[in-house]
């Protein structure tokens, strides 16, 4: 055994599904899906269009009742505890993040409300917030006017307000043009180092190979689950795009 | 004559200068890509092209039309899908393709074929019964250019048209778009992708409201200008912040699980055998990379940030 399995096995675990599944009507968006994420780690979650990915982060952030199987999240059940479960998670969803009508300001004391925040905490994270952005010039400009690369940094710090150990990320970068992507993955290895779990969607392969574990669902069902380096042993292929594509595209 | 002919084209919304004065031209039958950061005026030049805005200075023409003047006749030679384009979600897969289909009167023969190709690349066939509003986020971005490729104007312009789109369909995507070139439309398209720009004849690198490059691929990656390497290591960012430390280090970006490192003077082998060193054995190979287009672009924006700073 070497040090990492060593560490990896009294890791603590964040998040566990066994035989997790979701139909709507006869058509099974999600089927059977087990897996086990640590705490600390950055889990990529792929898989083409209509895989299955955002059914699975909605049932495991307790905004989607699963048809059968089980999981938890932070040690809470998600079927019985779902409360519980969204005051310790972020959750960034792939259509919404940020209210684009109002300012970045209102936008961070909105979320600091919704996570039940006190005004002078509110008021003390927002500062550090704009900060660590690189908004301070900005605060009080409609969220609408900001590039997409600098809202997306923002929802994150929105997600992440409350404190979470897990954030859930739903194609954070999609349409973020390189250089914004970049930053951004500066961010998520600046969330894990505080020892956060950070569960993410995308469709960019080189985002992929930063993930220290990957899982590929293929309709529904999980194909594949190991770190990046691993997969590409095992598929024979030398980067992540060829092996998801491989594994994709029968 | 041009598909499309940018003369100096400007657009400001209040005090933000969106566009700041850009010549182009689009040339018949070609496929050309526009790429450059978020904010950096893609969208208000494509709108302005397929007559939603006009221009404060300058012109466009399209198939020498003139779009302050003919916006009608323009709107009917030429094929527009919007970023973020949203179907009739009460609608099936097959009804909005169909509602399109009737809408740009596609004849019935060439409709067929036409889905049967569409359908294929989206892989939305399984689900033809399905309303719009309960496809997955990619699923609906694919049933949107579906609709917009059911006919074939003779100039197409697609705003970010594979946003969200899966990597084996985006390949099948871009396949689709070198056949509609082939029919003689002429395309021009934004992308965040990288790897898209090199699809297409030539590219246009947007910045700050101006054109920075333009040219083919090959021609704009021949402009990059320092010796560049590509790094592999054990821990590939612990890699990037020593790199970065280094005097002879120009850049360092993370390219998936390697470095890329340009420098001001090609380093000989006693400098890597250092380097390998003071890394305590992280630095594992490094071997010549010739540019791509997204060093090309890194670079771009590395070095206007630094004339930003240098004029603080
Ligand atoms: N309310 C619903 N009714 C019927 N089918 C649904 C519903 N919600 C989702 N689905 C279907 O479940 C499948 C999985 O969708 P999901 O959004 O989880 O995919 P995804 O992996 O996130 O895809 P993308 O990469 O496009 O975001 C799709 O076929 C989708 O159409
Ligand atoms: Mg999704």
């Amino acid at each position: 055994m070497t040090m990492n399995d060593a560490k990896q096995m009294t890791r603590q675990i964040s998040v566990k599904t066994a035989d997790l599944t979701r139909r709507f009507g006869k058509f099974t968006a999600v089927d059977r899906v087990s897996i086990e994420v640590y705490q600390g780690e950055i889990f990529g979650f792929l898989g083409a269009n209509g895989a299955g990915k955002t059914t699975m982060i909605r049932m495991l952030c307790g905004l989607l009742a699963p048809s059968e199987g089980s999981g938890s999240v932070a040690g809470y059940d998600i079927y019985r505890q779902s409360e519980a479960i969204k005051r310790r998670i972020g959750y960034m969803s792939q259509k919404f993040s940020l209210y684009d009508d109002l300012t970045i300001s209102e936008n961070i004391e909105f979320y600091g409300g919704v996570y039940g925040l006190s005004r002078a905490l509110i008021r003390e994270r927002k500062e550090a917030l704009i900060r660590q952005v690189g908004l301070e010039a900005f605060a009080d400009k409609l969220t609408r006017e900001l590039p997409l690369g600098f809202k997306q940094r923002l929802a994150l710090g929105c997600a992440l307000l409350h404190d979470p150990p897990i954030v859930f990320l739903d194609e954070p970068t999609s349409g973020v043009d390189p250089e914004a992507r970049r930053g951004f993955w500066d961010l998520i290895y600046q969330t894990v180092a505080l020892g956060k779990t950070v569960f993410v969607t995308t469709h960019f392969m080189d985002e992929a190979e930063y993930c220290h574990r990957v899982s590929i669902m293929r309709e529904g069902k999980l194909i594949a689950l190991d770190t990046p380096a691993k997969l590409k042993q095992q598929y024979g292929r030398s980067n992540m795009q060829d092996v998801f594509v491989a594994l994709v595209k029968e | 004559m041009n598909a499309i002919e940018i003369k100096d084209f400007h657009k400001s919304y209040g005090t933000v200068d969106a566009v700041r004065g850009v010549s182009m031209e689009v040339k018949r039958g070609e496929l050309f890509g526009l790429i450059g950061p978020d904010g950096a005026g893609k969208t208000t030049l494509l709108r302005a092209i397929c007559t939603l805005l006009l221009p404060d200075r300058g012109s466009i023409l399209v198939d020498g039309l003139n779009t302050t003047r003919d916006a009608a006749r323009i709107r009917s030679i030429l094929g527009y899908m919007p970023q973020r384009f949203s179907l009739y979600q009460d609608l099936s897969v097959e009804q909005n393709l169909r509602f399109f289909a009737d809408l740009f009167q596609v004849p019935e023969k060439e409709r067929l074929e036409r889905l049967e190709r569409l359908y294929h690349f989206s892989r939305l066939g399984p689900f033809k019964k399905r309303f719009a509003g309960a496809l997955s986020g990619g699923m609906k971005q694919k049933l949107a250019l579906s609709c917009a490729l059911i006919h074939t104007p003779a100039i197409l312009v697609l705003d970010e048209p594979t946003y969200g789109v899966d990597p084996v369909s985006r390949q099948e995507f871009w396949d689709i778009l070198r056949l509609i070139r082939q029919e003689g439309t002429a395309i021009l398209v934004s992308t965040a992708y990288m790897d898209e720009a090199d699809q297409c004849e030539r590219v246009a690198l947007f910045f700050k409201g101006r054109i920075a490059g333009i040219g083919a691929p090959e021609a704009l990656k021949n402009r990059y200008r320092y010796p560049l390497y590509r790094l592999e290591a054990e821990d590939v960012r612990r890699l990037r912040d020593f790199f970065r430390s280094l005097p002879e280090v120009q850049s360092t970006q993370l390219f998936g699980d390697a470095l890329h490192a340009s420098f001001t003077q090609p380093p000989d082998s006693r400098q890597w055998s250092e380097w390998q060193a003071a890394s305590s054995g992280n630095l594992t190979s490094w071997s010549p990379q010739p540019p791509t287009i997204e060093d090309v672009f890194l670079a771009l924006i590395a070095e206007s940030e630094a004339n930003d700073s240098e004029a603080q």
